[in-house]
């Protein structure tokens, strides 16, 4: 059997691989990947080559930034007039707040945004922040109130604009927090009647919109009071905010609930723990801990919503913006007023979102595989 | 030895066990709810009986005495309350159905365009999504209503991006067919055909399971239902007739028409649950592992069948109940309409309600109809929940 006399011939060397970095690179695989994606990138290039100029000059470049009104009507269909938002700035933002006092609703609002942003910081999640809360509450509603420390009284029918959103919505939820605990360990509960009340609370709360549950609070609470009582609508309505966020937030805490091992519970009882200290010191801590990202959304959801006080007279910002805009020289520009409140919006929810997010990476490193 | 018989249950009563607590726990529970129902009951009657409030329903089948803007059947004042409220919900559902679909449809293109390679169409994508997602939807409808009240064109001056459609400040104008008798023919022949289809793609799963061998089913399909279409369309004497909107000095009048309300609600509603349904979508597309790609791969599916067979079905499980969350939502959300004047239930009842006084029975009546919704959404779920849950050994 003769040996195969092949000689070594070494095949030819491949090419180098064409870049895999850098610009030319990042283009071919992002905008020029095949026929299909370069035709995607050339028609979205065309479609913002067409939409983006005439935004840019109707936003900034054509439009008007005094509060000059002649100005502004001499610009209209050409440029944007934010020469209303610089007019009406204090009107939309603090409702119809008295005008020298402004600084306390704007005071009280720096304060309670740097809680909430502090709150948002993982370190400070202790006792001492529940604390916090209180203190700055106590100042917010000193502040907004009136009637001590020399402040003179305002009544809560002048309050209104971003202070009253953020009111709200900080305050349905802090107050529904607790409500939607309770709801959420009574619908995971073994005792039939309770339970059946949790289930009925929630669901008829989910099931109709917060509009119905706005009018309720708006209409028929005055008659559930005893004679001779009057309720505050602000109050009213938050009352009806609160049972709207509740219901809401007792689902998100229920979804932490479910999601807890249950040899958690079983290890807390074999350990001797009565059921409420299982439920305060091992069930409670790590659901909560899971749903955060989604409490994070109700709180977005919640702040949205406050947009539908308007509906029901409450000057929240929305409802302060239909109060700037009835002065008949500026009406002609709502456009920019609503561009104006929704960039405001917007600021804060996508802020907010970004939060959710971020925490919801970073939080359960612990449980998390890899 | 034999096994024993377990010792029988000993029975320990006490004022302190378990069983005995939760029953005083739950007693306890039902009667401050009691109670407090009561106390706000009682509170109410003496206040009504005071303020010398009528309550009770018999003002369902007075005379509503105002006139509705639009609606799907027509509505005269002479008409009851009770009817009001029915048109009332008859809009709801017009614009609710109509948005769920646009809204699908809309959401579904922009939660793939998310995972798109191509980065330009992915960053606009995610750019609708936040955009729209974080300004609160009241606000988009007072900016939609404005655009669609201010900014478009007067009725002399309509736009017509399409010959026959007329666009402006009156909403939106646009031919529809005159219904003659040629086009039950036609349905027939769809329904026909559609039986054809149903034959067809029988027959071809048969001849799969028998022999192995794969028919088209899909395309051959809509073939003919088509097919069928046509035909009933040629048989029923190629009905042709549309009743276009003319265009007169001062009005457009003829053909169908939405009104600029309608018109605001269907936009906003499609265009905010859109970016909900995007995420959803892109989640649940996400949500399925790289390993179901690569096994089917490994079995030999084309790209087109494991879409189909392997990545939908696992997909949509995912999908569907958040999905279907998001529909709900958006018929809540239509409520909203109230703000813009569109005739849905709630406005339809805020005017009942400002006219006769009774504050109870027509928020009670509105919140019946939003629950009624949200329970048959609910047992929708559970049914298909129970039918896509994974089959496990």
């Amino acid at each position: 059997m003769a040996a195969a006399t092949t000689t070594f011939a070494p095949i030819a060397s491949r090419p180098p691989p064409t870049a895999v970095k850098g610009p030319v690179a990042w283009l071919r695989d992002n905008l020029f990947d095949g026929w299909r994606n370069s035709l995607a990138t050339v028609v979205v290039l065309a479609v913002l080559a067409l939409a983006l100029p005439p935004m840019i000059q109707w936003l900034l470049i054509k439009a008007v930034f005094v509060p000059d009104n002649a100005a502004c009507r001499a610009a209209v269909e050409v440029g944007a007039c934010w020469g209303v938002v610089a007019e009406k700035y204090r009107l939309i933002l603090f409702g119809r707040y008295p005008y020298a006092e402004q600084w306390r609703p704007l005071l009280a609002c720096v304060l309670l945004i740097g809680l909430l942003a502090a709150s948002c910081y993982r370190p400070f999640w202790k006792r001492s922040l529940l604390l916090a809360w209180v203190v700055v509450l106590a100042a917010f509603f000193t502040l907004m109130f009136g009637g001590a420390f020399g402040l003179a009284p305002v009544e809560t029918a002048r309050w209104g604009g971003f202070p009253l959103t953020l009111l709200l919505s900080t305050i349905s939820l802090v107050l529904a927090f607790p409500l939607a605990v309770m709801v959420a360990l009574g619908r995971q509960s073994k005792m039939p009647g309770i339970r059946t009340l949790c289930v009925l609370y929630v669901e008829l709360i989910r099931g109709v919109p917060l509009i119905s549950v706005l009018f309720m609070a708006s209409f028929m609470f005055p008659l559930f009071m005893p004679q001779g009582t009057t309720i505050d609508v602000l109050l009213r309505v938050l009352v009806g905010m609160t049972l709207f966020t509740g219901a809401y937030l007792a689902e998100v805490v229920r979804g932490g609930l479910q999601a807890l091992p249950k040899g958690q519970v079983e290890a807390a009882q074999s350990l001797g723990l009565s059921d409420w200290q299982t439920t305060r010191k091992i069930v409670l801590p790590q659901a909560l801990r899971l749903v955060v990202p989604a409490i994070m959304n109700t709180f977005i959801g919640a702040f949205k919503d406050t947009s539908l006080v308007t509906i029901v007279s409450l000057y929240d910002l929305t409802g302060a913006l239909q109060l700037a805009l009835g002065d008949a020289d500026w009406r002609k520009f709502f456009l920019e007023g609503q561009l104006f409140v929704a960039a405001i919006y917007f600021v804060f929810c996508f802020a907010m979102s970004r939060y959710s997010r971020w925490i919801e990476r970073h939080l359960n490193t612990g449980t998390r595989r890899q | 030895m034999t096994p024993s018989a377990p010792p029988p249950k000993a029975r320990h009563w006490s004022w302190r066990s378990k069983a005995f607590r939760s029953v005083v726990y739950q007693l306890l529970a039902v009667a401050v709810v009691v109670a407090l129902g009561a106390y706000l009951v009682h509170n109410t009657l003496l206040n009504m009986r005071v303020r010398g409030i009528q309550s009770g329903f018999d003002f369902i089948t007075q005379p509503a005495g105002f006139s509705i803007g639009e609606s799907v059947v027509p509505f005269d004042s002479a008409e009851s309350y009770g009817k009001a409220f029915l048109v009332g919900l008859s809009n709801t559902l017009r614009v609710a159905i109509v948005g769920i679909v646009l809204a699908t449809v809309l959401g579904t293109l922009i939660g793939i365009g998310r995972l798109s390679h191509n980065f330009l169409l992915r960053s606009l994508c995610g750019a609708y999504v936040e955009l729209f997602r974080n300004v609160p939807l009241l606000l988009q409808l007072f900016i939609w209503y404005f655009v669609l009240t201010e900014l478009l064109p007067p009725i002399e001056t309509a736009l017509q991006p399409v010959a026959g459609v007329y666009f402006s400040k009156n909403g939106l104008q646009y031919p529809i067919p005159v219904w003659s008798t040629g086009h039950w023919v036609t349905l027939a022949g769809v329904a026909l055909g559609a039986v054809g289809a149903w034959l067809w793609i029988r027959s071809a799963k048969q001849h799969l399971f028998d022999t192995g061998r794969l028919r088209p089913m899909f395309w051959p399909g809509v073939a003919i239902v088509v097919a069928g279409g046509l035909l009933g369309w040629l048989a029923g004497g190629m009905p042709s007739g549309l009743d276009r909107p003319e265009k007169t000095e001062l009005n457009v009048v003829g053909g169908g028409a939405v009104t600029p309300e309608f018109l605001t609600m269907l936009i906003g509603l499609t265009i905010y649950t859109a970016s909900y349904i995007a995420e959803i979508v892109r989640g649940g597309i996400q949500a399925v592992p790289f390993g179901q790609h690569e096994a089917a791969a490994a079995l030999g599916l084309s790209r087109n069948m494991e879409v189909r067979l392997v990545q939908l079905p696992q997909a949509l499980r995912v999908i569907i109940p958040p999905l279907t969350s998001q529909y709900l939502n958006l018929t809540k959300n239509s409520s909203l309409a109230v703000a813009v004047g569109y005739p849905d239930l709630v406005s339809i009842s805020n005017t009942s309600l400002n006219q006769t006084g009774r504050a109870i029975e027509c928020i009670a009546l509105v919140m019946a109809c939003y629950l009624t919704l949200s329970l048959l959404t609910a047992a929708f779920m559970n049914a298909y929940n129970k039918r896509s849950l994974i089959k496990e050994r």
